[in-house]
């Protein structure tokens, strides 16, 4: 029982070095190149002196703060704009009348880029939070209501019918069939969620904003502290990927069943 | 032997009686429990297509009754009908001496293809055909169609013949009084439609319901049902009794019956073929 169990241990070492084998190779050229002088740090700051800016700010306990604060905005926009999206597609997917009232008025309004509302946003709610959550909420509804309803009106009839001869109806063959069988396409649409998700965030906290990531990179910038911009760009992509990687293992957990999502025995 | 008759339905139902007085094994017997069905004058209409016009079938209780025809010609909208899937315009469908519209609990039906749920297990799908979802009834009824150590693999790594049998598995798992085949052997490879066959029959004998097995297969017909019938045009032009002993085998029996009923199908004359013989 060792040796596979080896084997496998070894195979996922290798995959996860393959997977962070250019990440690595670009910051040891990046510092390179800013060591020895071929790229100034006015222009663009080394990985050291970024990673001395991160503990600076770590040690002062503004990072967290930022961090939190910019978190907090994606949670609750996300939240709110999800839930929206998925109520919005649930009806609109299963009551034929619904999708007649409300079905065109969103595709309508899902054509505005949702970042164009910035300056009504601000002339509505200045730069408090609530300009913020609403663009979030308002980016995430559109994936969100898209993907579900594709999901629900692609679950195969023949499954429904197959469900209603056993006896299933209402509530029992929604969760049963109806959920389940949208549930890929339904995560498809959270991924793609949570891009703009953070895409709206960094748009919003850039122009408006007195806390937050954004707002920490737009005020280094006053002040020429490259490595902080460089920095808060780098929590970004780490904020972003972390995020796609808990939809993965949320895929990886809800679709077991689905030949694609699963592990190789 | 039929050259001489201008109908081969004569000398089918001559058979028929003289193989009755052998014994069939069950059919008529009084202790089935199975449901009896009337179809009367019944009318199937999608918009302006009528698909079953007039339609008149009765099957006692406990029959097993095969319904052939070209493809297109009403059998699957009369399997439907009878299951509460379709509705009829005129007429009226009976079970169990009942008026019967709409689904029920003791009507089973399966499907061509299996409708397995893909995002649960083996066991958890036939849980779907038991009232409150017990769990050992469910293993049971995978055990009855040898698929009892499959019960926690998901349906996507099983072969069509075994989707299949779990597939009747969760139809059998309620004691059904009456169960309805839509083709679901047609997908099936040659080998695997043989141990179906012989899985559904043996069954049938055990549980004695009323079964209905549509299919486009005329020896898949003749080797399993008491009775097979050909829809054409939506309603039924032909009634064959099978009065061969079971378990059956292609003997010349069997081959009458197959290709008197197929050449009927096929709108062929016997007669002639037999005739032409020369030819060959």
């Amino acid at each position: 029982m060792k040796s596979p169990a080896a084997r496998n241990w070894k195979t996922g070492t290798l995959s996860i070095g393959l997977e962070w084998l250019i990440p690595i190779v670009v910051v040891i050229v990046w510092q390179w190149l800013g060591s020895a002088g071929w790229i100034s740090q006015r222009i663009l700051p080394t990985p050291a002196s970024v990673i001395e800016a991160g503990v600076k700010l770590v040690k002062s306990g503004d990072l967290f703060t930022y961090i939190g604060s910019s978190t907090r905005r994606a949670i609750i926009g996300f939240a709110i704009g999800g839930i929206i999206g998925f109520v919005m597609a649930i009806l609109n997917g299963l009551l034929p009348l619904a999708e007649k009232l409300t079905d065109s008025s969103i595709q309508m309004i899902r054509t505005i880029p949702h970042l164009s509302l910035i300056p009504l946003i601000i002339a509505w709610f200045g730069i408090g939070e609530q300009g913020k959550i609403f663009l979030v909420a308002l980016g995430v509804a559109f994936p969100i209501y898209l993907n579900t309803l594709h999901g629900i009106r692609s679950v195969e009839t023949g499954l429904i019918e197959m469900g209603r001869t056993y006896g299933l109806r209402g509530f029992a063959l929604f969760r049963t069939i109806i959920l389940p069988g949208a549930m890929p396409s339904i995560l498809v649409g959270l991924r793609f969620a949570l891009g703009i998700m953070w895409l709206t965030l960094i748009v919003s906290e850039t122009i408006s904003a007195n806390s937050g990531i954004g707002y920490m990179a737009m005020n280094a910038r006053e002040f020429f502290q490259m490595d902080v911009v460089v920095l808060s760009i780098i929590i970004y992509a780490l904020l972003g990927k972390l995020s796609d990687w808990m939809a993965k293992l949320l895929e990886r957990s809800w679709l077991q069943w689905h030949p694609h999502y699963r592990r190789a025995k | 032997m039929a050259s001489t008759l201008p109908a081969g339905e004569i000398t089918l139902q001559q058979q028929a009686q003289t193989v009755i007085s052998g014994g069939t094994p069950t059919s008529t017997s009084t202790s089935t429990r199975g449901l009896q069905v009337e179809v009367r004058d019944a009318v199937v209409q999608f918009g302006d297509l009528t698909v079953l016009q007039k339609l008149e079938l009765s099957i006692p209780a406990g029959q097993f009754l095969a319904v052939v025809g070209r493809s297109g010609c009403g059998k699957s909208t009369l399997l439907r009908l009878l299951a509460g899937l379709e509705q009829a315009s005129q007429g009226s469908v009976a079970i169990g001496g009942a008026a019967s519209s709409g689904l029920r609990s003791d009507v089973r039906v399966m499907f061509q293809d299996a409708r397995l749920l893909p995002w649960k297990s083996v066991l958890d799908n036939v849980r779907i055909g038991v009232p409150g979802g017990d769990r050992s009834k469910a293993l049971d009824a995978l055990e009855l169609v040898g698929l009892a150590d499959r019960a926690k693999e998901w349906p996507s790594v099983l072969s069509g013949g075994q989707r299949q049998r779990v597939a009747l598995a969760r139809a059998l798992v309620s004691n059904p009084s009456l169960l309805l085949f839509d083709e679901p052997l047609g997908a099936l490879d040659a080998l695997t439609r043989i141990e179906m066959q012989q899985l559904i029959e043996r069954l049938w004998q055990e549980r004695k319901f009323t079964a209905v097995l549509v299919t486009h297969d005329v020896s898949e017909a003749v080797a399993l049902a008491d009775r097979v019938v050909l829809v054409e045009n939506g309603t039924i032009s032909q009634d064959t009794a099978i009065a061969l002993a079971r378990p059956r085998e292609k003997d010349n029996g069997f081959t009458h019956y197959e290709s008197s009923i197929l050449n009927r199908v096929l709108g062929r004359r016997p007669v002639n073929l037999n005739q032409d013989g020369f030819a060959i």
